[in-house]
């Protein structure tokens, strides 16, 4: 393949992340979003094997593409695909992304070109990687591998301590039950469980309720006020 | 042709801004959460692309496996000559992918919750709920 050729499918999937992306912000529809986004993270996939990062592209293809994707879809079939009409102008975040952009867009006027051999992020370690990296960790063609088991070995790790951590939170988060409700029974509020009912309450306090019973969803305050 | 020496760069930060408008100008949370999807792997791009030469090749040894410790120092020798793609930004952002899911999977599942408590992931709706309490 030629340099040319290279550089013609590398603008061909930018303008197809482009739309993508602007397909993204328009639908309303979750579902579609959810599906644009994984189109997205293909075709990001196919970018990063044009730009010679073929480990970084089957990851992504795998898991931007494939597990985040079920993960969207999960959550859509808990919290339904419908999107309300946006309620206020764009004027101020469209404000706001474009000075972002033009910030860095200016920045990259000191960046080294696209593709130089020569640039400066290639001549620290990663020469040292290409060349000694076979002798040093034990024949192992791909270097990538090298550098993320063994030279970066605790940049791994640290990676694994992260994805415990969130799932920990995730199934914290999903492992509990409904939640509380608040009652409103003989003169003050009571944080109970959920499915509780005023009747309930009674039948374990006993006595007369008070003027006005009151059953909310939604979470419990402990520092809420009475009235509702 | 066109110049390539900064396009790649732009292209990059166009879609950021994309992610990044996606981000803030909605309300609902789940697309708030695709377009942070985005704004990531836009970054992931930007670093991939510092991490590419013209004309070089993925950064996988040509010649490596059997040969034996004589013939070690050819294999290094023709390792310089073939161009190879910097590997360092690749192993950065295998991390940062995976990270990523984790991150995703921890706002959606808070999304889910959120959902369970007001009924709804709209953020100005649970705005209003929260100030009529």
């Amino acid at each position: 393949m030629t340099e040319t050729m290279v550089q013609l499918v590398d603008v061909v999937l930018l303008v197809l992340l482009a739309i993508t992306g602007i397909a993204v912000i328009r639908t309303r529809n979750l579902f579609v979003a959810v599906m644009l986004a994984g189109i997205y993270s293909l075709l990001s996939a196919g970018l990063f094997v044009v730009m010679d990062a073929v480990d970084v592209a089957f990851t992504e293809a795998a898991v931007g593409a494939g597990i985040s994707t079920v993960l969207m879809l999960g959550t859509l079939a808990l919290v339904g695909y419908k999107e309300s009409a946006p309620t206020h102008k764009p004027i101020l975040p469209l404000f706001v992304v474009l000075v972002t952009g033009g910030i860095l867009v200016y920045g990259t006027a000191e960046i080294p070109p696209f593709g130089g051999a020569d640039n400066p992020a290639h001549k620290h370690v990663a020469a040292h990687y290409i060349h000694d990296s076979e002798e040093e960790i034990g024949h192992i063609p791909n270097v990538v591998t090298s550098v993320l088991g063994s030279y970066r070995g605790y940049d791994t790790m640290g990676e694994t301590a992260v994805i415990f951590t969130a799932m920990v939170g995730v199934l914290l988060l999903l492992s509990r039950g409904p939640l509380p409700k608040r009652i409103f029974h003989a003169g003050q509020w009571h944080t109970v469980k959920a499915g509780t009912t005023r009747e309930d309450m009674v039948a374990k306090f006993g006595g007369d309720a008070g003027p006005d019973e009151t059953v909310k969803d939604g979470p419990a305050r402990t520092e809420g006020g009475a009235d509702g | 042709m066109i110049s390539f020496t900064l396009f790649n760069y732009w292209a990059v930060i166009v879609l950021m801004m994309v992610g990044f408008y996606t981000l803030i100008s909605r309300d609902n949370l789940v697309k708030k959460l695709i377009g942070l999807n985005i704004f990531q792997t836009s970054v992931i791009m930007m670093y991939v692309s510092i991490g590419k030469i013209t004309g070089g090749t993925a950064p996988i040894l040509m010649e490596s496996g059997d040969h034996g410790g004589e013939v070690a120092v050819d294999a290094g020798h023709a390792a310089v000559e073939v161009l190879y793609s910097n590997p360092i930004p690749h192993v950065l952002m295998l991390t940062a992918i995976v990270v990523g899911v984790a991150t995703l999977a921890l706002g959606l599942s808070l999304v889910v919750r959120i959902n369970e408590a007001y009924g709804t992931i709209e953020e100005d709706e649970i705005a209003r709920k929260d100030n009529a309490r």
